[in-house]
């Protein structure tokens, strides 16, 4: 088990390897469809992403009505591939790190972690739960015009458990599995 | 588990119970008639209106009850099938890292009576009802306690207008819940409700045989090629080690329909067709051989159960629908006594 304590850089990422399995430590940020689309398109980010993770995730955020204070309920990953189109852009234009998300992405992405010194981390699908419990606390939230899901949520995790699936040296599991699984397909089917 | 199910339904249905009595105490006093007019006719119209509000109102606490069990506890058939992959997996893997998560998030959704995945998906309502069943007012009702539900955070605000992208908030809508009745011979109401996560209904897929790539034939064998490449397709991108529920036949709609059915039988069941039998045992056993494993990090379990079933077609066609379920494989159901209280448990 390895540990990536924050604030996090790119010389750290690189010395991951597919395979490992992480324990993220320290601030991430949310990010899903509307978010990468609009960073795509330009506009400036609300907060520094350079040395950043981003999380694909649109968590359940419930608001304390007396305090003010928000409080995370579910916060698994959702599904990357969506933001195939745009991520390899939005690591060159705005340095962030990594991205925690679920299902694996394409080589265009995988290009982008080589090129640009990131990973991709493969958070659980589905484990909710275990997740929000590693969610110390939500510090900031921006662009909440995007609706809740959306929003850019500022998150402080501990221990937060992911495997690297795409590495910074053009590795990828989801090609190798990919690769390996059909060659087995075959014989299955012969 | 059955123990605490139990005095939780028993604590809502008390509460429940207080209410109602609050609400057809008050009733008399808004009616405008005179008081002694009351008092004559009042027990016997009364003891009516108590008893349909009453067992109306323990309608609504029985739906909401399964809508959160249904979505913080996974029924006992799939947990075992779950540690049993947790304990083939190699360990120090991923494939193990993975099981070993979820065994965790399984536990505390349980412990926590919260959400096991934040998307708790398409709501699924299936209905077995007797004869002279009122549909229409028990789809009024379901609505009501999928909005309930939806309000106590059971449910994520999951139902989005296709058009406007507008989310109502409430996960009811055209098509939303999702609900089907079946008239049966037996006097009782039997609820079933399954919630499918967005995730693996994506990966879901239907194939029209002969299939000329994969020189799949209108047999059982082509059947079997097209599930292989299925399953192969969707890799870990359903939230593996899913379930398959399938329709050999059938037109496109009812085979898709049929596939969802099909989730809904026991894993440890056995299919009472002998060929089909054969055929599930062995679609689990060769896509574990595939490698592709929890989450697609490759290891022993692809699949934790494939059930299929099978429908008359024309002669023109051969469709297969396959329905891809996740770990997270959120089932229940509930069969109601004569007052609408949980009488038992099904899963």
């Amino acid at each position: 088990m390895k540990k990536l304590d924050y604030p996090f850089s790119h010389e750290a990422v690189r010395e991951l390897k597919v395979g490992d399995m992480v324990l993220i430590s320290g601030k991430i940020f949310t990010g899903r469809d509307a978010v990468h689309k609009r960073l795509h398109d330009g506009v400036k980010p609300p907060v520094d992403l350079n040395n950043q993770i981003i999380y694909h995730c649109g968590p359940v955020i419930l608001q304390d009505k007396k305090t003010k204070e928000y409080k995370v309920t579910a916060a698994g990953p959702t599904t990357s591939i969506r933001e195939e189109p745009y991520q390899a852009d939005v690591m060159k234009d705005y340095g962030i790190v990594g991205v925690i998300g679920k299902g694996g992405m394409g080589p265009k992405t995988l290009q982008g972690c080589k090129d640009y010194g990131c990973v991709y981390f493969h958070a659980i699908g589905g484990a909710a739960q275990v997740l929000a419990e590693k969610i110390n606390s939500v510090d900031a939230v921006y662009w909440q015009d995007l609706g809740s899901p959306e929003a850019i949520w500022e998150l402080s995790v501990t221990d937060f458990p992911v495997v690297v699936t795409m590495d910074a040296h053009g590795n990828s599991l989801h090609a190798k599995v990919q690769a390996s699984s059909e060659a087995e397909l075959k014989k299955a089917l012969e | 588990m059955a123990v605490k199910k139990k005095s939780a339904i028993k604590k809502t249905a008390k509460k429940a119970a207080k209410k109602t009595v609050k609400k057809v105490t008050k009733k008399p006093v808004k009616t405008t008639a005179p008081k002694k007019n009351i008092k004559k006719t009042a027990p016997k119209a009364k003891k009516a209106v108590a008893k349909a509000v009453n067992t109306q109102k323990s309608l609504e606490v029985s739906l909401i009850e399964l809508i959160k069990q249904t979505s913080a506890v996974l029924p006992d058939d799939v947990q075992k099938v779950i540690l049993e992959a947790l304990e083939r997996e190699e360990k120090n893997t991923t494939a193990e890292y993975a099981m070993n998560i979820i065994k965790a998030n399984i536990e505390l959704a349980k412990k926590k009576s919260q959400p096991l995945c934040q998307d708790t998906g398409t709501i699924l309502f299936y209905i077995d009802h007797p004869v002279n069943f009122d549909q229409n007012k028990f789809t009024a009702q379901i609505k009501k306690a999928v909005v309930k539900a939806t309000e106590l955070g059971y449910l994520r605000q999951n139902s989005v207008d296709s058009l406007t992208g507008e989310n109502s908030g409430m996960n009811v809508g055209p098509g939303h819940p999702s609900i089907h009745y079946h008239q049966h011979n037996k006097k009782t109401v039997e609820v079933k409700l399954m919630l499918k996560g967005g995730g693996c209904e994506n990966v879901g897929a239907q194939y029209s045989l002969p299939e000329t790539r994969m020189e799949a034939g209108r047999d059982l064998n082509g059947v079997r090629k097209v599930i292989l490449d299925a399953v192969h397709k969707a890799q870990g991108k359903g939230c593996g080690p899913g379930v398959l529920g399938i329709c050999i036949g059938g037109d496109r709609g009812a085979g898709y329909i049929e596939s969802k059915e099909q989730l809904l039988r026991k894993l440890d069941d056995k299919n009472s067709i002998p060929e089909l039998a054969l055929l599930e045992q062995e679609i689990v056993e060769t896509s574990n051989k595939l490698g592709i494993g929890p989450m697609g990090f490759g290891g022993k379990t692809t699949l934790l159960g494939c059930k299929i079933g099978v429908l008359n077609r024309l002669p023109a066609s051969f469709f297969v629908s396959i329905s891809y379920m996740c770990w997270a494989f959120r089932r229940q159901g509930v069969e109601l006594g004569s007052n609408n209280q949980i009488k038992k448990w099904l899963y």
